[in-house]
Protein backbone atom coordinates (compact mmCIF):
# COMPACT_ATOMS: atom_id res chain seq x y z
CA UNK A 1 0.00 0.00 0.00
CA UNK A 2 1.54 3.29 -1.07
CA UNK A 3 1.45 6.07 1.50
CA UNK A 4 0.85 9.70 0.61
CA UNK A 5 0.61 11.72 3.78
CA UNK A 6 -1.83 14.11 2.12
CA UNK A 7 -4.33 11.25 1.86
CA UNK A 8 -4.39 9.16 5.07
CA UNK A 9 -6.66 6.12 4.86
CA UNK A 10 -10.05 7.00 6.29
CA UNK A 11 -9.79 10.68 5.21
CA UNK A 12 -13.18 12.39 5.52
CA UNK A 13 -14.50 15.54 3.96
CA UNK A 14 -14.83 17.13 7.41
CA UNK A 15 -11.07 16.82 7.83
CA UNK A 16 -10.32 19.72 5.53
CA UNK A 17 -13.55 21.45 4.74
CA UNK A 18 -13.30 24.08 7.43
CA UNK A 19 -15.12 26.52 5.18
CA UNK A 20 -18.45 24.76 5.58
CA UNK A 21 -18.85 26.07 9.13
CA UNK A 22 -17.98 29.66 8.21
CA UNK A 23 -20.25 29.94 5.19
CA UNK A 24 -23.65 31.61 5.13
CA UNK A 25 -26.88 29.71 4.58
CA UNK A 26 -29.99 31.38 3.24
CA UNK A 27 -33.62 30.38 3.52
CA UNK A 28 -34.79 27.84 0.94
CA UNK A 29 -37.56 29.44 -1.13
CA UNK A 30 -39.36 27.37 -3.75
CA UNK A 31 -42.64 27.59 -5.63
CA UNK A 32 -44.02 29.10 -8.81
CA UNK A 33 -42.71 32.45 -10.02
CA UNK A 34 -45.20 35.21 -10.79
CA UNK A 35 -42.86 37.98 -11.84
CA UNK A 36 -39.56 36.89 -13.31
CA UNK A 37 -38.20 40.43 -13.08
CA UNK A 38 -38.30 40.45 -9.28
CA UNK A 39 -38.45 36.79 -8.25
CA UNK A 40 -36.59 34.66 -10.80
CA UNK A 41 -35.58 31.08 -10.07
CA UNK A 42 -33.65 28.83 -12.40
CA UNK A 43 -34.87 25.80 -10.43
CA UNK A 44 -38.57 26.06 -11.21
CA UNK A 45 -40.15 23.80 -13.87
CA UNK A 46 -41.30 26.75 -16.01
CA UNK A 47 -37.66 27.83 -16.44
CA UNK A 48 -36.39 24.32 -17.17
CA UNK A 49 -39.08 23.69 -19.76
CA UNK A 50 -38.34 26.84 -21.79
CA UNK A 51 -36.22 29.66 -20.36
CA UNK A 52 -35.83 31.55 -23.65
CA UNK A 53 -39.14 33.51 -23.73
CA UNK A 54 -38.51 34.47 -20.08
CA UNK A 55 -35.00 35.71 -20.84
CA UNK A 56 -36.13 37.54 -23.97
CA UNK A 57 -38.88 39.29 -22.03
CA UNK A 58 -36.48 40.29 -19.25
CA UNK A 59 -33.95 41.60 -21.76
CA UNK A 60 -36.66 43.88 -23.18
CA UNK A 61 -37.95 45.27 -19.93
CA UNK A 62 -35.24 45.08 -17.22
CA UNK A 63 -32.63 44.05 -18.48
CA UNK A 64 -31.14 42.90 -15.15
CA UNK A 65 -33.67 40.84 -13.17
CA UNK A 66 -33.68 40.46 -9.39
CA UNK A 67 -34.60 37.69 -6.98
CA UNK A 68 -34.79 37.48 -3.20
CA UNK A 69 -34.49 33.69 -3.40
CA UNK A 70 -31.09 32.13 -2.66
CA UNK A 71 -30.35 35.02 -0.33
CA UNK A 72 -30.60 37.54 -3.17
CA UNK A 73 -29.26 37.72 -6.70
CA UNK A 74 -29.29 39.27 -10.16
CA UNK A 75 -29.83 37.94 -13.66
CA UNK A 76 -28.35 40.03 -16.49
CA UNK A 77 -29.78 39.10 -19.86
CA UNK A 78 -27.90 41.29 -22.35
CA UNK A 79 -24.77 40.01 -24.08
CA UNK A 80 -22.99 43.22 -23.18
CA UNK A 81 -23.70 42.86 -19.45
CA UNK A 82 -22.87 39.14 -19.33
CA UNK A 83 -19.53 39.72 -21.04
CA UNK A 84 -18.65 42.67 -18.80
CA UNK A 85 -19.19 40.54 -15.68
CA UNK A 86 -17.29 37.57 -17.12
CA UNK A 87 -14.29 39.86 -17.70
CA UNK A 88 -14.55 41.74 -14.40
CA UNK A 89 -12.86 39.45 -11.89
CA UNK A 90 -12.09 42.46 -9.68
CA UNK A 91 -15.72 43.08 -8.75
CA UNK A 92 -17.23 39.62 -9.27
CA UNK A 93 -15.78 36.59 -7.49
CA UNK A 94 -15.90 32.95 -8.60
CA UNK A 95 -15.55 31.58 -5.07
CA UNK A 96 -18.85 29.87 -5.66
CA UNK A 97 -20.08 29.26 -9.19
CA UNK A 98 -23.28 27.40 -8.29
CA UNK A 99 -26.09 29.73 -7.24
CA UNK A 100 -27.86 28.20 -4.27
CA UNK A 101 -28.56 28.63 -0.60
CA UNK A 102 -24.99 28.41 0.64
CA UNK A 103 -22.26 31.02 0.25
CA UNK A 104 -18.73 29.95 1.12
CA UNK A 105 -16.90 32.44 3.35
CA UNK A 106 -14.78 35.17 1.79
CA UNK A 107 -11.74 33.29 3.09
CA UNK A 108 -12.47 30.59 0.50
CA UNK A 109 -11.15 32.98 -2.18
CA UNK A 110 -8.95 32.95 -4.17
CA UNK A 111 -8.80 29.13 -4.34
CA UNK A 112 -12.40 28.00 -3.80
CA UNK A 113 -13.59 24.41 -3.47
CA UNK A 114 -13.03 23.25 -7.05
CA UNK A 115 -10.01 25.03 -8.55
CA UNK A 116 -9.60 26.57 -11.03
CA UNK A 117 -13.29 27.22 -11.84
CA UNK A 118 -13.85 28.46 -8.27
CA UNK A 119 -10.62 30.47 -8.17
CA UNK A 120 -9.95 34.17 -8.56
CA UNK A 121 -6.74 35.85 -9.73
CA UNK A 122 -3.88 35.53 -9.16
CA UNK A 123 -4.16 31.92 -7.96
CA UNK A 124 -6.53 31.06 -10.80
CA UNK A 125 -3.89 31.48 -13.48
CA UNK A 126 -1.49 29.00 -11.90
CA UNK A 127 -4.12 26.38 -11.08
CA UNK A 128 -5.52 26.59 -14.61
CA UNK A 129 -2.09 26.38 -16.22
CA UNK A 130 -1.71 22.90 -14.68
CA UNK A 131 -4.74 21.62 -16.57
CA UNK A 132 -4.39 23.34 -19.95
CA UNK A 133 -1.84 21.00 -21.60
CA UNK A 134 -4.11 17.98 -21.03
CA UNK A 135 -7.03 19.73 -22.73
CA UNK A 136 -5.57 21.18 -25.92
CA UNK A 137 -7.23 20.23 -29.19
CA UNK A 138 -4.20 18.09 -30.05
CA UNK A 139 -4.18 16.27 -26.71
CA UNK A 140 -7.93 15.71 -26.84
CA UNK A 141 -7.85 14.35 -30.41
CA UNK A 142 -6.44 11.10 -28.96
CA UNK A 143 -9.92 10.42 -27.54
CA UNK A 144 -11.58 10.42 -30.95
CA UNK A 145 -11.23 6.77 -32.11
CA UNK A 146 -12.44 5.26 -28.82
CA UNK A 147 -15.27 7.81 -28.58
CA UNK A 148 -16.43 7.00 -32.10
CA UNK A 149 -16.32 3.25 -31.45
CA UNK A 150 -18.25 3.76 -28.22
CA UNK A 151 -20.97 5.80 -29.97
CA UNK A 152 -21.36 3.01 -32.52
CA UNK A 153 -21.66 0.44 -29.73
CA UNK A 154 -24.46 2.48 -28.13
CA UNK A 155 -26.37 2.53 -31.40
CA UNK A 156 -25.70 -1.18 -32.00
CA UNK A 157 -27.62 -1.74 -28.76
CA UNK A 158 -30.71 -0.06 -30.29
CA UNK A 159 -31.10 -3.07 -32.61
CA UNK A 160 -34.79 -3.93 -32.93
CA UNK A 161 -36.10 -0.92 -31.00
CA UNK A 162 -38.54 1.54 -32.57
CA UNK A 163 -38.26 4.11 -29.79
CA UNK A 164 -35.13 4.86 -27.75
CA UNK A 165 -34.32 7.56 -25.22
CA UNK A 166 -31.63 9.66 -26.89
CA UNK A 167 -30.70 11.33 -23.59
CA UNK A 168 -30.67 8.24 -21.37
CA UNK A 169 -29.51 5.60 -23.84
CA UNK A 170 -27.09 7.71 -25.89
CA UNK A 171 -26.10 11.27 -24.93
CA UNK A 172 -25.37 10.74 -21.24
CA UNK A 173 -23.09 7.74 -21.76
CA UNK A 174 -20.69 9.46 -24.13
CA UNK A 175 -19.12 12.06 -21.79
CA UNK A 176 -19.35 9.64 -18.85
CA UNK A 177 -17.26 7.08 -20.68
CA UNK A 178 -14.77 9.63 -22.00
CA UNK A 179 -14.19 11.31 -18.63
CA UNK A 180 -13.99 7.97 -16.77
CA UNK A 181 -11.30 6.98 -19.23
CA UNK A 182 -9.39 10.26 -18.87
CA UNK A 183 -9.60 10.26 -15.06
CA UNK A 184 -8.84 6.53 -14.79
CA UNK A 185 -12.12 5.70 -13.04
CA UNK A 186 -14.00 2.40 -13.62
CA UNK A 187 -16.01 2.61 -16.85
CA UNK A 188 -18.98 0.95 -15.16
CA UNK A 189 -19.32 3.75 -12.57
CA UNK A 190 -21.47 5.87 -14.92
CA UNK A 191 -24.64 5.47 -12.82
CA UNK A 192 -22.74 6.84 -9.80
CA UNK A 193 -21.55 9.83 -11.83
CA UNK A 194 -25.12 10.60 -12.79
CA UNK A 195 -26.11 10.77 -9.12
CA UNK A 196 -23.09 12.97 -8.28
CA UNK A 197 -23.99 15.38 -11.07
CA UNK A 198 -27.60 15.65 -9.97
CA UNK A 199 -26.55 16.12 -6.33
CA UNK A 200 -24.09 18.87 -7.15
CA UNK A 201 -26.07 20.85 -9.71
CA UNK A 202 -29.77 20.08 -9.46
CA UNK A 203 -30.34 19.37 -5.78
CA UNK A 204 -29.77 23.02 -4.90
CA UNK A 205 -32.94 23.43 -2.86
CA UNK A 206 -32.50 20.27 -0.76
CA UNK A 207 -32.15 20.63 3.02
CA UNK A 208 -28.58 21.48 4.13
CA UNK A 209 -27.99 18.17 5.93
CA UNK A 210 -28.94 16.25 2.82
CA UNK A 211 -26.79 18.48 0.58
CA UNK A 212 -23.79 17.92 2.85
CA UNK A 213 -24.33 14.17 2.99
CA UNK A 214 -24.54 13.91 -0.78
CA UNK A 215 -21.41 15.99 -1.33
CA UNK A 216 -19.64 13.70 1.16
CA UNK A 217 -20.58 10.71 -1.01
CA UNK A 218 -18.79 12.34 -3.94
CA UNK A 219 -15.81 13.15 -1.75
CA UNK A 220 -15.57 9.57 -0.46
CA UNK A 221 -15.72 8.23 -4.00
CA UNK A 222 -12.93 10.54 -5.15
CA UNK A 223 -10.71 9.70 -2.16
CA UNK A 224 -11.20 5.99 -2.91
CA UNK A 225 -10.05 6.70 -6.48
CA UNK A 226 -7.03 8.59 -5.13
CA UNK A 227 -6.04 5.61 -3.00
CA UNK A 228 -6.49 3.25 -5.92
CA UNK A 229 -4.21 5.47 -8.01
CA UNK A 230 -1.60 5.71 -5.26
CA UNK A 231 -1.55 1.91 -5.17
CA UNK A 232 -1.71 1.50 -8.94
CA UNK A 233 -0.32 4.60 -10.65
CA UNK A 234 -1.27 4.85 -14.31
CA UNK A 235 -1.22 7.39 -17.08
CA UNK A 236 -4.35 9.43 -16.46
CA UNK A 237 -5.51 12.76 -15.05
CA UNK A 238 -5.85 11.48 -11.48
CA UNK A 239 -2.21 10.37 -11.34
CA UNK A 240 -1.27 13.63 -13.07
CA UNK A 241 -3.01 15.69 -10.37
CA UNK A 242 -1.45 13.60 -7.59
CA UNK A 243 2.01 14.30 -8.96
CA UNK A 244 1.44 17.90 -10.06
CA UNK A 245 3.32 20.67 -8.31
CA UNK A 246 2.50 24.30 -7.69
CA UNK A 247 5.02 26.76 -6.24
CA UNK A 248 7.52 23.91 -5.77
CA UNK A 249 5.21 21.68 -3.75
CA UNK A 250 2.67 19.00 -4.51
CA UNK A 251 -0.93 20.19 -4.56
CA UNK A 252 -2.83 20.23 -1.30
CA UNK A 253 -5.26 17.35 -0.82
CA UNK A 254 -8.25 19.70 -1.07
CA UNK A 255 -6.95 21.03 -4.38
CA UNK A 256 -6.47 17.53 -5.83
CA UNK A 257 -9.93 16.35 -4.82
CA UNK A 258 -11.57 19.64 -5.78
CA UNK A 259 -10.05 19.54 -9.26
CA UNK A 260 -11.09 15.89 -9.66
CA UNK A 261 -14.65 16.82 -8.66
CA UNK A 262 -14.63 19.66 -11.17
CA UNK A 263 -13.38 17.52 -14.06
CA UNK A 264 -15.89 14.78 -13.28
CA UNK A 265 -18.95 16.95 -12.75
CA UNK A 266 -18.28 19.64 -15.34
CA UNK A 267 -17.26 17.10 -17.96
CA UNK A 268 -20.48 15.11 -17.91
CA UNK A 269 -23.80 16.92 -17.87
CA UNK A 270 -22.53 19.74 -20.06
CA UNK A 271 -21.71 17.56 -23.07
CA UNK A 272 -24.65 15.30 -22.32
CA UNK A 273 -26.85 18.41 -22.55
CA UNK A 274 -25.27 19.71 -25.73
CA UNK A 275 -25.60 16.36 -27.53
CA UNK A 276 -29.17 15.92 -26.32
CA UNK A 277 -30.29 19.45 -27.22
CA UNK A 278 -28.79 19.14 -30.70
CA UNK A 279 -30.59 15.85 -31.34
CA UNK A 280 -33.80 17.33 -29.90
CA UNK A 281 -33.57 20.23 -32.36
CA UNK A 282 -32.93 17.95 -35.33
CA UNK A 283 -35.74 15.59 -34.32
CA UNK A 284 -38.29 18.40 -34.28
CA UNK A 285 -36.90 20.28 -37.30
CA UNK A 286 -36.98 17.87 -40.26
CA UNK A 287 -35.73 20.51 -42.70
CA UNK A 288 -32.49 20.99 -40.72
CA UNK A 289 -32.08 17.25 -40.18
CA UNK A 290 -32.52 16.44 -43.87
CA UNK A 291 -30.17 19.23 -44.91
CA UNK A 292 -27.47 18.08 -42.50
CA UNK A 293 -27.80 14.43 -43.50
CA UNK A 294 -27.52 15.42 -47.18
CA UNK A 295 -24.59 17.78 -46.64
CA UNK A 296 -22.35 16.75 -43.78
CA UNK A 297 -20.00 19.68 -44.50
CA UNK A 298 -22.58 21.83 -42.65
CA UNK A 299 -21.84 20.08 -39.37
CA UNK A 300 -19.19 22.54 -38.10
CA UNK A 301 -21.46 25.58 -38.43
CA UNK A 302 -24.51 23.60 -37.28
CA UNK A 303 -22.68 22.50 -34.14
CA UNK A 304 -21.66 26.04 -33.27
CA UNK A 305 -25.23 27.16 -33.85
CA UNK A 306 -26.59 24.46 -31.52
CA UNK A 307 -24.04 25.59 -28.93
CA UNK A 308 -25.19 29.19 -29.34
CA UNK A 309 -28.94 28.61 -29.36
CA UNK A 310 -29.01 25.85 -26.72
CA UNK A 311 -25.93 26.78 -24.69
CA UNK A 312 -26.10 24.32 -21.79
CA UNK A 313 -24.06 26.22 -19.24
CA UNK A 314 -24.95 29.13 -16.97
CA UNK A 315 -22.34 30.17 -14.41
CA UNK A 316 -22.62 32.16 -11.20
CA UNK A 317 -20.55 34.84 -9.50
CA UNK A 318 -20.69 36.60 -6.13
CA UNK A 319 -20.59 40.40 -5.96
CA UNK A 320 -17.50 41.40 -3.97
CA UNK A 321 -18.58 44.78 -2.54
CA UNK A 322 -21.68 46.99 -2.50
CA UNK A 323 -21.87 48.98 -5.71
CA UNK A 324 -24.14 50.62 -8.24
CA UNK A 325 -23.77 48.61 -11.45
CA UNK A 326 -25.56 49.42 -14.73
CA UNK A 327 -28.51 50.95 -12.92
CA UNK A 328 -28.98 48.47 -10.08
CA UNK A 329 -27.76 48.51 -6.47
CA UNK A 330 -25.74 45.37 -5.96
CA UNK A 331 -24.81 44.31 -2.43
CA UNK A 332 -21.76 42.35 -1.35
CA UNK A 333 -22.47 38.60 -1.67
CA UNK A 334 -25.43 39.03 -4.02
CA UNK A 335 -25.41 36.26 -6.60
CA UNK A 336 -25.03 36.91 -10.30
CA UNK A 337 -26.61 34.23 -12.45
CA UNK A 338 -24.31 34.55 -15.44
CA UNK A 339 -26.46 33.30 -18.28
CA UNK A 340 -24.43 32.58 -21.38
CA UNK A 341 -27.65 31.19 -22.93
CA UNK A 342 -29.30 34.62 -22.50
CA UNK A 343 -26.27 36.41 -23.93
CA UNK A 344 -26.31 34.07 -26.92
CA UNK A 345 -29.84 35.12 -27.83
CA UNK A 346 -29.40 38.86 -27.55
CA UNK A 347 -30.60 40.45 -30.81
CA UNK A 348 -28.18 43.32 -30.24
CA UNK A 349 -25.35 40.84 -30.78
CA UNK A 350 -26.80 38.25 -33.18
CA UNK A 351 -28.91 38.57 -36.32
CA UNK A 352 -32.01 36.38 -36.16
CA UNK A 353 -31.03 35.67 -32.55
CA UNK A 354 -34.10 33.58 -31.80
CA UNK A 355 -33.75 31.37 -34.88
CA UNK A 356 -31.54 28.33 -35.33
CA UNK A 357 -29.56 28.93 -38.54
CA UNK A 358 -27.41 25.87 -39.15
CA UNK A 359 -25.19 27.55 -41.73
CA UNK A 360 -24.59 30.69 -39.64
CA UNK A 361 -21.03 31.63 -40.60
CA UNK A 362 -20.39 34.40 -38.10
CA UNK A 363 -21.13 33.11 -34.65
CA UNK A 364 -19.28 34.80 -31.84
CA UNK A 365 -21.22 32.93 -29.16
CA UNK A 366 -20.32 32.63 -25.51
CA UNK A 367 -21.37 29.01 -24.85
CA UNK A 368 -17.98 28.20 -23.30
CA UNK A 369 -17.80 31.42 -21.32
CA UNK A 370 -15.51 34.37 -21.88
CA UNK A 371 -12.33 35.64 -20.29
CA UNK A 372 -10.04 33.77 -17.93
CA UNK A 373 -12.60 31.08 -17.06
CA UNK A 374 -13.17 29.89 -20.65
CA UNK A 375 -14.28 26.27 -20.31
CA UNK A 376 -11.07 24.26 -19.99
CA UNK A 377 -12.82 21.28 -21.58
CA UNK A 378 -14.20 23.11 -24.61
CA UNK A 379 -12.07 21.15 -27.09
CA UNK A 380 -13.21 17.90 -25.50
CA UNK A 381 -16.85 19.03 -25.55
CA UNK A 382 -16.62 19.92 -29.24
CA UNK A 383 -15.04 16.56 -30.03
CA UNK A 384 -17.75 14.67 -28.16
CA UNK A 385 -20.52 16.68 -29.80
CA UNK A 386 -19.01 16.26 -33.27
CA UNK A 387 -18.51 12.51 -32.99
CA UNK A 388 -21.88 11.93 -31.28
CA UNK A 389 -23.74 13.78 -34.06
CA UNK A 390 -21.70 12.27 -36.89
CA UNK A 391 -22.30 8.71 -35.72
CA UNK A 392 -25.98 9.28 -34.95
CA UNK A 393 -26.69 10.93 -38.34
CA UNK A 394 -24.77 8.22 -40.19
CA UNK A 395 -26.56 5.36 -38.44
CA UNK A 396 -29.99 6.95 -37.86
CA UNK A 397 -30.60 9.55 -40.56
CA UNK A 398 -34.36 9.57 -39.93
CA UNK A 399 -35.71 10.21 -36.46
CA UNK A 400 -38.40 12.23 -34.73
CA UNK A 401 -39.66 12.97 -31.24
CA UNK A 402 -41.78 10.03 -30.09
CA UNK A 403 -43.77 12.27 -27.77
CA UNK A 404 -42.79 15.95 -27.65
CA UNK A 405 -44.63 16.46 -24.35
CA UNK A 406 -42.61 13.82 -22.55
CA UNK A 407 -39.24 15.48 -23.16
CA UNK A 408 -37.82 16.38 -19.76
CA UNK A 409 -35.22 19.13 -19.26
CA UNK A 410 -32.82 19.43 -16.33
CA UNK A 411 -33.30 22.16 -13.76
CA UNK A 412 -30.56 24.52 -12.63
CA UNK A 413 -27.52 25.96 -14.29
CA UNK A 414 -26.87 23.16 -16.77
CA UNK A 415 -29.78 22.75 -19.14
CA UNK A 416 -30.34 19.81 -21.44
CA UNK A 417 -32.79 16.99 -22.11
CA UNK A 418 -32.78 14.32 -19.42
CA UNK A 419 -35.46 12.27 -21.12
CA UNK A 420 -35.73 12.38 -24.90
CA UNK A 421 -37.88 9.58 -26.36
CA UNK A 422 -37.01 9.31 -30.02
CA UNK A 423 -38.71 7.32 -32.75
CA UNK A 424 -35.93 5.84 -34.85
CA UNK A 425 -38.00 3.49 -36.99
CA UNK A 426 -41.49 4.06 -38.32
CA UNK B 1 -3.32 41.47 -45.43
CA UNK B 2 -1.84 40.34 -42.13
CA UNK B 3 -3.28 38.72 -38.96
CA UNK B 4 -2.05 39.03 -35.39
CA UNK B 5 -3.29 37.51 -32.12
CA UNK B 6 -3.50 39.71 -29.05
CA UNK B 7 -2.14 37.31 -26.42
CA UNK B 8 -3.63 39.49 -23.70
CA UNK B 9 -7.10 38.67 -25.01
CA UNK B 10 -6.79 35.14 -26.41
CA UNK B 11 -8.20 32.50 -24.02
CA UNK B 12 -7.68 29.44 -26.18
CA UNK B 13 -11.21 28.90 -27.55
CA UNK B 14 -9.53 27.68 -30.72
CA UNK B 15 -12.07 29.01 -33.17
CA UNK B 16 -9.27 30.40 -35.37
CA UNK B 17 -7.39 27.14 -35.68
CA UNK B 18 -10.64 25.19 -36.08
CA UNK B 19 -11.68 27.41 -38.98
CA UNK B 20 -8.37 28.13 -40.74
CA UNK B 21 -5.88 25.51 -39.57
CA UNK B 22 -3.18 26.48 -42.02
CA UNK B 23 -3.16 30.10 -40.86
CA UNK B 24 -3.54 29.52 -37.10
CA UNK B 25 -2.33 26.84 -34.73
CA UNK B 26 -2.33 26.14 -31.01
CA UNK B 27 0.48 26.34 -28.51
CA UNK B 28 1.11 23.76 -25.78
CA UNK B 29 -1.68 25.24 -23.64
CA UNK B 30 -4.25 25.65 -26.40
CA UNK B 31 -3.78 29.38 -26.99
CA UNK B 32 -3.99 30.51 -30.61
CA UNK B 33 -0.85 31.19 -32.58
CA UNK B 34 -0.35 32.75 -35.97
CA UNK B 35 1.55 30.32 -38.17
CA UNK B 36 4.44 31.79 -40.11
CA UNK B 37 4.65 35.56 -40.48
CA UNK B 38 0.89 36.15 -40.43
CA UNK B 39 0.67 37.31 -44.02
CA UNK B 40 -2.60 36.03 -45.46
CA UNK B 41 -2.02 34.36 -48.82
CA UNK B 42 -3.78 36.02 -51.71
CA UNK B 43 -7.28 34.62 -52.14
CA UNK B 44 -7.57 33.60 -48.48
CA UNK B 45 -8.76 36.95 -47.18
CA UNK B 46 -12.32 35.76 -46.65
CA UNK B 47 -11.19 32.93 -44.37
CA UNK B 48 -9.00 35.26 -42.36
CA UNK B 49 -11.96 37.60 -41.87
CA UNK B 50 -14.09 34.65 -40.82
CA UNK B 51 -11.59 33.74 -38.09
CA UNK B 52 -11.61 37.34 -36.87
CA UNK B 53 -15.41 37.49 -36.84
CA UNK B 54 -15.74 34.22 -34.92
CA UNK B 55 -13.23 34.87 -32.15
CA UNK B 56 -15.29 35.07 -28.94
CA UNK B 57 -12.65 37.25 -27.27
CA UNK B 58 -12.08 39.58 -30.26
CA UNK B 59 -8.41 38.70 -29.96
CA UNK B 60 -7.47 38.62 -33.65
CA UNK B 61 -6.35 41.82 -35.31
CA UNK B 62 -6.44 42.25 -39.05
CA UNK B 63 -4.14 44.64 -40.84
CA UNK B 64 -5.64 45.19 -44.27
CA UNK B 65 -2.74 47.34 -45.45
CA UNK B 66 0.12 44.86 -45.02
Amino acid sequence: MTVDERFPRGLKEDDFEAEEADGVRSEIITGPVDDWATDFSHLEPQWSADPYPIQDDLRERCPIARTERFGGGWLPTRYEDVTSIAYDTERFSSRSIVMGNFRPPKSAAPIGGTPPISSDPPFHHDARKLLLPAFTKTAISKQEPATRAFCHSLIDAFEGADVVDAAVDYAQHIPMRVIANMMGFPAEDGPKFRVFVEDALEGINREPEERVERIENLFDYLVAQVHDHLDNPRDDLTTYLLNAELYGEKLEAAHVVGAMALLLIAGIDTSWSAIGASLWHLARTPADRERLVADRSLLPTAMEEFLRAYAPVTMARLVKDDMRWRGVDMKADDWILLSFPAANRDPAQFDRADEVVIDREINRHAAFGLGIHRCVGSHLARLELKVALEVWLERIPEFSLADPDSVLWSAGQIRGPRSLPMRIRS
Amino acid sequence: MKVRIDTGKCQGHGRCYDLVPDLFGEDGEGFGQVLGNGVVPSGREREARLAVANCPERAIELDEES
